[in-house]
């Protein structure tokens, strides 16, 4: 652990070079073929109190990097580092007991509720399993008082502890879901798709909540979607990731409207709008996403990307800063002019 | 024959499904009504359970029954058959039978959501095109190879000599998303039923598929029925709108007419209550409660319990009829109708 230094930044999480790689075996004795580089050198910090909106095609690492943020998965390398009071933690270091008291810092909403319950416990014994884990309660009394609670705050009521899972709604089993990560007062909350599963009019509900719950008790988000329109909604900041690594970072208006990244743009531009309406030919983007296990030389986007020049097909670009929070991996940011989405009509 | 008609590609009106459950009978469907032309899309949006799928499902008599049951209503396909306009009564049909089997496939195609449970993976994707040719045109095996290739490449498949004998696991989600539309437009239907069919997809696949669907359109002059549930994607695509809640259509009219001016209070509310990527960023409003069990439907407006112009004594009590209040703007709500209290 170290001190932290007061010059740092504000950062509750931040990670350095993080990767993950998951092995590729082939063959009866399984002997190892290759590797998925689902995270691959990425580099970002996410201040206190913030949300930053990850958003990338499926298949880009984007739930790989949650995972792995919250030491689901163990990193294949670089560093996590945590701040926990005054102290900076380095969760790539801890281990056994030590890992598994501080994951209560941490939690985790899925993004499909029917499958992240378990049917055979009360909503009680859902939300209050984290309690009864960490030792955090002495008797039944304080336990069920704490899920009420808990409960209430998710907008549910005192009387659903007895019920079982299958009796809820799709909304209200995602707010079981959140009473279930918040009940811990966890610091850092990773949103894998939260209310992708969801109806539309659900959505609004649960977007509000969590925006309530992050106000009401400080909690950082690392929020990801596939979807810009929600993620515009919750997010201060923005990350898109592509084939593992992290092209672009920017505040949220300023990467909507001004992206640097190629391929940011071509995101961007195929996001269905409702009041333009029609417009043809706006899937600027070609091919397929590369795959994980035999990615292209240099920038990985090159073979998709309609600015391509030789430099990209031979080397990597790295995440750099263009501006002060803006950040972009692309040899050509400084020289193309990108479009952006117009989102004050 | 006027010109009106001919352009008519099918006509549904009063279309009831309904489900014999042994827990209650479930409205799925509820009196739709609705008419699509040639070169025109009608885009159905709603959430899950609204009846949105029931309908198009009813349509291409692929309902099983029992439990389900056509109720009432009527589903008029019209078709060229030897150069004549021919009107054919759907719901009459045997589902099994042989007119309704030419008809699916070769009058009315499908493309459903998940392009992977739809294709049968034992066969490649070339056996079941080429299956589906054969099984309505009266031309030989090679002519047939020759169109489905002919096909794999109009919808974009890059290498379709190849790509033709690959099985759907090796495709990716966007081309066998692609590989389904060439079969389901591989007999020139002249309606084309699209299921969420971008539902499973990202978002740059979802333009290229949109975009595709309107080239195809332009082409061969289709009608499409797409269903949705993305209101973003539906005004993208639709020239009419239909709103389904709970087996009723609430709100129906031209796609600029429902997203300027919508008027019935569920659509204010579904606009109101989606985050959007233009526009001030305001906090969302959402619906009130949830949608009701299907077993279960309100008195009066189903929608009303939820509802918040509802006027006790009137919105629970009356169910208000499908009115036009110009411009083909339809809408059901007690609110444009007068009601004698």
């Amino acid at each position: 652990m170290e001190i932290l230094d007061k010059n740092t930044s504000n950062f509750l999480i931040s990670v350095k070079n993080l990767k993950k790689y998951f092995p590729i075996q082939r063959g009866f004795l399984r002997k190892l073929v290759g590797y998925v580089r689902a995270v691959d050198d990425v580099t970002l910090e996410i201040e206190e109190r913030e949300t930053l909106g990850l958003v990338g095609e499926s298949g880009s690492g984007k739930s790989t990097l949650g995972r792995t943020m919250i030491r689901l998965y163990d990193p294949t390398d670089g560093q996590i580092l945590f701040k926990d009071g005054d102290k900076i933690v380095n969760l790539t270091e801890l281990e056994g007991e030590e890992l598994r008291k501080f994951r209560r810092n941490m939690q985790i909403i899925f993004q499909d509720p029917f499958s992240s319950l378990n049917e055979r416990m009360t909503v009680l014994e859902n939300v209050g399993d984290p309690l009864l884990i960490n030792g955090l309660v002495s008797s039944k009394h304080e336990l069920v008082d704490q899920v009420v609670e808990t409960l209430q705050q998710v907008g549910l009521r005192k009387e659903d502890i007895r019920r079982y899972p299958h009796s809820f709604s799709g909304g209200q089993r995602q707010r079981i879901c959140i009473a279930r990560a918040l009940i811990l007062k966890p610091k850092f909350i990773v949103c894998d798709e939260p209310v992708s599963a969801l109806d539309v009019s659900i959505q609004a509900q649960i977007l509000n909540l969590l925006k309530d719950l992050q106000e009401q008790f400080a909690i950082t988000y690392l929020f990801i979607s596939h979807d810009i329109s929600v993620v515009r909604y919750m997010a201060d900041r923005i990350a898109v990731m592509y084939a593992g690594r992290l092209v672009e970072v920017a505040p949220r208006d300023e990467l909507l409207t001004h992206p640097l990244h190629p391929y940011t743009e071509a995101l961007l531009s195929a996001v269905p709008r409702t009041v333009s309406g029609r417009r043809k030919g706006r899937s600027i983007l070609t091919g397929d996403p590369p795959d994980p296990a035999n990615l292209p030389t240099g920038c990985v986007f090159h073979v998709r990307c309609r600015y391509a020049k030789d430099i990209c097909k031979e080397e990597q670009p790295s995440l750099r800063s263009i501006s002060s929070e803006h950040y972009v991996s692309c040899h050509l940011a400084e020289n193309l002019a990108l479009k952006g989405m117009e989102i004050y009509v | 024959m006027n010109l009106e008609l001919t352009e008519r590609v099918i006509e549904v009106s009063n279309l009831k499904t309904y489900f014999y459950l042994d827990i209650g009978i479930v409205k799925a469907v509820d009196g739709v009504d609705f008419s699509v032309d040639r070169g025109k899309t009608l885009g159905i949006i709603g959430e899950s359970g609204c009846g949105k799928s029931v309908t198009v499902h009813t349509i291409m008599r692929l309902i099983q029954s029992p439990p389900g049951k056509i109720v009432d209503g009527s589903i008029k396909l019209y078709r060229l058959k030897n150069n004549e306009l021919e009107i054919v009564e759907i719901t009459k049909l045997d589902p099994k039978g042989k007119e309704m089997r030419d008809i699916r496939g070769k009058e009315i195609g499908m493309v459903f959501q998940e392009p992977m449970t739809a294709f049968s993976p034992m066969y490649t994707i070339g056996d079941q095109i080429i299956e589906a040719i054969l099984t309505h045109e009266n031309i030989d095996k090679k002519e047939a190879r020759e169109r489905a290739i002919e096909f794999l490449r109009r919808v974009g498949i890059p290498r379709p000599e190849r790509t033709i004998d690959t099985y759907p696991f090796q495709l990716s989600g966007g081309m066998r998303q692609r590989a389904m539309i060439a079969m389901a437009l591989s007999c020139y239907p002249r309606l084309l039923i699209a299921d969420e069919p971008t539902t499973a997809v990202d978002v740059t696949v979802q333009a290229q598929i949109l975009d595709l669907l309107q080239e195809l359109q332009e082409d061969m002059k289709l009608a499409i029925i797409f269903i949705t549930h993305n209101l973003a994607v539906v005004s993208e695509i639709a020239d009419d709108i239909a709103v389904m809640y709970l087996g009723k259509i609430v709100e129906f009219g031209k796609k600029e007419e429902i997203f300027s001016h919508p008027l019935h209070p569920y659509t204010v509310a579904l606009f109101r209550s989606i985050p959007k990527v233009e526009g001030k960023l305001e906090r969302l409003v959402p619906i009130y409660g949830n949608v009701p069990s299907s077993y279960q439907i309100p008195e009066g407006c189903s929608f009303h319990p939820r509802c918040e112009n509802a006027i006790r004594g009137i919105c629970n009590v009356t169910s208000p009829d499908l009115i036009d209040v110009g411009n083909g703007h339809k809408v059901r709500c007690l609110i444009y109708q007068k009601v004698e209290v």
